[in-house]
Order: structure tokens, then C-alpha cells, then sequence
């Protein structure tokens, strides 16, 4: 493979990192957080339901493990496709 | 020894502490001032990211925020910290690559135009300066309410102890004082939220103990809120309403977040593409410690509030004025708590006053309105070492950490402005011959001129402190957000279709905030009022629809017009692989 093709297969598996990354930040955020919440009402947590649990809490956690995720990944993709720095 | 005494002697040691880290910081050549030599590791940068970013209000007024609204304020919650995502996957590490110092210069570069970069220059200082008035004023209500001394002197003695360490150290001086504001401030907010948490749940960690049994009803802590809440008239507090206009707030707040200029050139400090991608997490990681401690504490401390106004709950007696604890009594005289016995029984009743079946209950039981007349939702945080019982230094803590947090971001927003008119105005457009050191110290004059400017704004805000937030937010959401991501992830985008986009989501903003809040923001001169908005869209809200504007002013624009030079979309192509990042960090 060129470094050209390399680079170019490099930004195309980065797209879809972050194309799945967003999904699941926006799942987690505006679905179970706000507009899904009445869909998951019926799960109770601690006194509420699972929506509000997102809100205030799930949402949180799960974008930092989305980071971390995206950090560890990338970083792996940099070294595969020799674009890591030297 | 006395409370105040106490307060004067742990926020003179922090002081002492930022001023030998000044001194120990001090910048001495461009890179220093404007990205600490590019030499910070990535998870002391993701703390002092965490204290650049959360400000005096994140600190003291955020928790009161969700307790006084309950779930539909989640959205500060979720907005505040979801931008980190878009930051770490969209903009972070790509900056970096880029290598400079500045947002208007990757602009400027970018886009190939000096006219983009000024455009950029101006939204910068447009939203970063008016953030600022907020620091400031924070500073110096902080320093008011627990040193005894006046907001003027609170705010003077503010600015020059950031003066000191941000004129000296710069971007590096500033980093070093963020780590140790961030450690004041974690652990003055999280010491009384443990024992507020035990006293009410028996659990250590008040995360786990807002979804635990409260163990005097025996009942969990929600349940009870809510009950109460919903017997004396209030909203319940965990229903939610208008799901889809939270959701828009909340997207507003991610994307302005991700488009703040003082947050992104934190990310120029770490040494490679991949720190800057671990830094955004360990910055959130830092912010998450107190964003995820904040909800437990505002439910707590207004069920706190709740349970001492109604000892024996709602359908018992209301507590009598003789019984009110002695931390009422503190908090009372500074004007934050209000009480009026307007029936003259002795009793103070705390009711939502504005709800029709508490009206009919009222007369019933023989109540003439809330007695409970001023309650300021900043109490919560201040008050809540008393609350609990707390020793002298937790309240001293707090004192020393709500002026950090005020320090901490008014630092960073600083260093964003007068970096942009020393490295962007100055050494890029008035005078590119500019040495090294004539640069660095055209750095060090802008930064104590935006000082001396911010301070001069904090002694007179101009009346709208209230909505600076929304306009910093909308801003950054409408204008730096859209154009920093099309420039990495468009090739194709070009000078013209940049520039457009950058004006079309400033004006179109600005616009919609003036036209309903007012020109700017003079109360009375609003052309339309609420019940006008479009498509129901309040002006806290439109980030989101600035943000679409721009992205399709500039799509349009630039399809119509020529694509970018060659070397310009070589360019985009080294941006987004990070080989090579540690060559373009010369200049």
C-alpha cells in the first residue's frame, strides 16, 4: 500500500470510529437522557427510573468511556497504518 | 479564632501557593507563554483543563441550578460535559497537529485569508470577554461574602493576584495555578458532600447515595423529595416537560462547549496528537468529579432545605421561627435567605404560593403566602458545611475553593484574548516583523491590558450578566464550532464559504438574541417577546440552529466558488494523520 492509500484508509477507519463514537454519545445523551426516557420508564433505579439516571449520571460515564475508547483506538489505528508519531 | 479569620488564613495560603508557582512558572520565550512549551503532560493538562473550564458558577450556583428545577436542568449536566466528546473526536487532536497557538490562526492558515482570521478574532474576544465579565464578578462576590471585605476591594484584590501569575507565567504559569485551583476546588466541594451524603443515606459516596434510602423516611431519597415537593405545591423533581426544547438546550450547550477558544488551547500544551486525545478524557474524568457530585448535592441540600422548614412533614406543623437552625441565622443576615411571618403565627410555611390547589390549602389552613421570601439558589453549595455540621476550615475550604474556580477560568479566558491580539492582531496582521521577544512582551502588555479591561467590566457589568453565558454559548456554538470542524473534515471548503459561514452564524445569533433579550441587552429595547419566539426556540437555545446556518451558508458558498489551492488541501490531508506533529511544533 502507497502512503497515500494508507492515509486515505487511515481517515475512512477515524470516520467510522467517530460515526459509531456519536451515535452512541447521542444514544446515551438525548435518547434514555431526554427523548427516549418514557421508553425506558418502566426500569426502576434507586427511587426513579432509568432515564432520569442518564440524565444526571449515566451520560457522564459513558462519555468518558467513550473517550478513553476513542483515545486507545486511535491509537492503535496510528501505529497500523504507520501515521503514529515518531 | 474567629470564621472569617480562619477564611482570610486558607485562601491567603492558596494565594501564596498560585504566587510561588508564578514565580516557579514564569514564561520565557513565545512558546511558554502561549502553550507552556508544548511540555505538559497529559493528565496534569486534563485537570487543568477541568479547572479552566469549570467556573465560578459551575461551583457555586450549578447544584441550585438542578435542585431548584429537578430533571429538565440535567441539561447543564449532560451539555457541559458531552462537549468533550465532540472535542476529543472532532477538534482536539487535529489542532494539535496543526501546531500552532491560536483558533484564529489555524483559521486564518486554513482558510488562506487574513479576513477569516480577523472575523475569527473578533468572535473570539466577542464571546471570550463577555465570559469574562461573569469571572470576574463571581471573584468578587466570592471574596465579599466570606472575607468581610467589599465586592469593589473583592474584585481588585482578584485581579491582582491573577495579574501576578498570568502577566509572568502565561499559558504556563496559568496551567501550573489551574492544577492546584483544580485540587482546592475538588476537594472543598466534595468534603461536605460525603457528609451531607452519610448523615442522610448512610452512603460515603453521595453519587451512589442520590439513588439510595433516605434513613429517616426510610423511604429512597427521590421518593421522599418528590412527595414533599409534590404536597407543597413545587414540580416534582424528577418529571421531566418540553422533552425536545431540553434536548436542543442541551445540544447548545455540548457544541458551545467544543467551540470555547480558552478550552481548545489547552490542548496545544501536550506534547503529541495522542495526549491530546488522552487529555480530553482525563479532563473529563476531572470535571466528572464534581459534575456527578453536583445533582447528589442539590438533592440532598434541598431536601435539607425542605425537612428543616417542615420538621414533621407537609400535613404536620411548619418549624417555628425560635427553632430555625443557627446556619439559617448566618446566611439570613447576608441577604441570601429571606423569612417574613406574614401571618404572624410563629411559624414560617414554605409553599409554591403560585400553585392553584396550595392557594385553596392555604386559606384552609390559615397561611397568607411563602414566608420563606428570599431564597438564593447559590445557598445550597455556600451553605452547605453548616448544613452539615462541618468545622471551621470546610467552610474556609469552600471559600478558598469558590475563588478558585473564579480565578482558574477568568486565567484561561484571558490568556485566549490576549493571545489573540498579540499573536493574531499584532505579530500577523499590524506587525509581522515583530521579534521574539518584542512578541512576548506584546503578550504580556495584551494580557495586562485585558486584565485591567475585565476588571474595569466587573466593577460596571453592563446589565446583562445573566445572559452573557448564552451569548458566550451561542456564539461559540454558531460561529468557531462549525468552522474549525469544516476546516478538517471538508477539503473542499474554501476561504469564502468559511468566511460566510463565521458571519452568517455570528449574525444570525446575535440577532436572535437582541431581538428578543433586547439591543444589546437593554432591558426594554427587545423588538419581540417571548410568545413570539420562532418555532418556540428561546434565545438560550439557538446555538444548535446558528450552528446549521453556518454550515449551510458555507456549503453553498463555496460550492459556487473556486476549490481551495493545492498546498491548502495538503494541508487538510497532514491535519488528520498525527505523524509529523512533533516537527510542526516550531514556528
Amino acid at each position: 500500500m502507497s502512503d497515500q492509500d494508507s492515509a486515505t484508509a487511515y481517515w475512512k477507519a477515524n470516520l467510522r470510529l467517530i460515526k459509531w463514537s456519536l451515535v452512541i454519545w447521542a444514544l446515551a445523551s438525548f435518547g434514555f437522557g431526554i427523548l427516549l426516557r418514557p421508553l425506558v420508564s418502566g426500569i426502576a433505579i434507586g427511587g426513579t427510573d432509568l432515564g432520569f439516571w442518564f440524565a444526571q449520571q449515566g451520560s457522564i460515564i459513558v462519555f468518558m468511556v467513550l473517550i478513553f475508547f476513542y483515545a486507545w483506538r486511535m491509537n492503535k489505528l496510528d501505529a497500523e497504518h504507520g501515521v503514529d508519531e515518531e | 479564632m474567629d470564621q472569617t479569620t480562619l477564611n482570610i488564613i486558607v485562601v491567603g495560603l492558596s494565594f501564596a501557593l498560585y504566587f510561588g508557582i508564578a514565580i516557579w512558572a514564569k514564561a520565557g520565550s513565545t512558546a511558554e507563554f502561549y502553550a507552556a512549551g508544548r511540555g505538559v503532560n497529559p493528565v496534569v493538562n486534563g485537570m487543568a483543563t477541568a479547572a479552566d473550564w469549570m467556573s465560578a458558577a459551575s461551583f457555586i450556583s450549578m447544584a441550585g441550578l438542578i435542585a431548584f428545577v429537578g430533571y429538565n436542568n440535567s441539561s447543564y449536566l449532560m451539555g457541559w460535559t458531552g462537549g468533550y466528546v465532540l472535542l476529543a473526536m472532532l477538534l482536539a487532536p487535529y489542532l494539535r497537529k496543526f501546531g500552532k497557538y491560536t483558533v484564529p490562526e489555524f483559521v486564518g492558515d486554513r482558510f488562506y485569508s487574513n479576513t477569516a482570521r480577523v472575523v475569527a478574532v473578533i468572535a473570539l474576544i466577542t464571546m471570550s470577554v463577555t465570559y469574562v465579565i461573569g469571572q470576574m464578578a463571581g471573584a468578587g462576590v466570592a471574596f465579599s461574602r466570606f472575607l468581610e471585605v467589599d465586592n469593589t476591594t473583592g474584585l481588585l484584590i482578584a485581579s491582582a493576584v491573577v495579574f501576578v501569575y498570568a502577566v509572568l507565567g502565561g499559558m504556563k504559569g496559568i496551567t501550573y495555578t489551574q492544577v492546584a485551583q483544580y485540587c482546592v476546588l475538588i476537594i472543598a466541594y466534595t468534603i461536605p458532600a460525603i457528609f451531607i451524603s452519610l448523615q442522610l443515606t448512610g452512603k460515603f459516596l453521595p453519587q451512589i447515595g442520590l439513588f439510595s434510602e433516605h434513613t429517616a423516611s426510610g423511604q429512597y431519597l427521590l421518593v421522599t423529595l418528590d412527595g414533599l415537593l409534590n404536597d407543597l405545591g413545587f414540580n416534582r423533581y424528577t418529571t421531566g416537560s418540553s422533552l425536545w426544547l431540553m434536548a436542543l438546550f442541551t445540544l447548545s450547550l455540548m457544541i458551545g462547549t467544543a467551540g470555547l477558544p480558552h478550552v481548545i488551547i489547552r490542548f496545544f500544551t501536550v506534547p503529541r496528537v495522542a495526549d491530546a486525545r488522552w487529555s480530553a478524557g482525563w479532563a473529563l474524568v476531572f470535571i466528572a468529579l464534581l459534575y456527578l457530585t453536583a445533582p447528589a448535592v442539590g438533592a440532598m441540600a434541598r431536601l435539607n432545605i425542605m425537612t428543616t422548614m417542615w420538621p414533621q412533614g407537609a400535613q404536620g406543623e411548619a418549624v417555628a421561627i425560635e427553632d430555625l437552625p443557627d446556619w439559617f441565622e448566618t446566611w439570613r443576615v447576608t441577604g441570601l435567605l429571606g423569612v417574613e411571618d406574614k401571618n404572624g403565627d410563629g411559624k414560617i410555611q414554605y409553599y409554591n404560593e403560585k400553585s392553584e390547589a396550595m392557594q385553596a390549602l392555604a386559606a384552609e389552613r390559615g397561611w397568607q403566602g411563602n414566608e420563606l421570601v428570599t431564597f438564593n439558589q447559590d445557598i445550597l453549595v455556600l451553605a452547605n458545611p453548616e448544613i452539615a455540621g462541618l468545622p471551621g476550615w470546610v467552610i474556609a475550604l469552600i471559600a478558598a475553593g469558590g475563588i478558585a474556580a473564579a480565578l482558574s477560568t477568568a486565567a484561561g479566558l484571558l490568556l485566549a484574548i490576549s493571545s489573540a491580539i498579540s499573536h493574531d492582531l499584532i505579530k500577523s496582521t499590524i506587525n509581522p516583523g515583530i521579534s521574539e521577544k518584542g512578541e512576548l512582551l506584546a503578550a504580556r502588555i495584551s494580557m495586562a491590558v485585558a486584565i485591567v479591561v475585565a476588571t474595569y467590566l466587573g466593577l460596571n457589568p453592563p446589565g446583562f450578566a445573566a445572559q452573557v453565558v448564552a451569548l458566550a454559548f451561542g456564539l461559540a456554538a454558531a460561529s468557531l464550532f462549525p468552522t474549525l470542524m469544516m476546516g478538517i473534515f471538508s477539503r473542499r471548503m474554501n476561504s469564502a464559504g468559511a468566511t460566510a459561514g463565521m458571519l452568517v452564524g455570528l449574525i444570525s445569533t446575535t440577532l436572535y438574541l437582541f431581538l428578543y433579550l433586547g439591543w444589546f441587552f437593554v432591558p426594554g429595547t427587545n423588538m419581540l417577546s417571548a410568545d413570539q419566539y420562532l418555532f418556540g426556540i428561546p434565545p438560550t437555545h439557538f446555538g444548535p440552529i446558528g450552528a446549521l446556518l453556518n454550515f449551510g451558508a458555507a456549503y453553498l458558498v463555496s460550492s459556487m466558488t473556486a476549490e481551495p489551492p493545492q498546498e491548502i488541501q495538503d494541508l487538510v490531508e497532514s491535519v488528520r494523520v498525527p505523524r509529523g506533529a512533533g516537527a510542526a511544533t516550531g514556528h
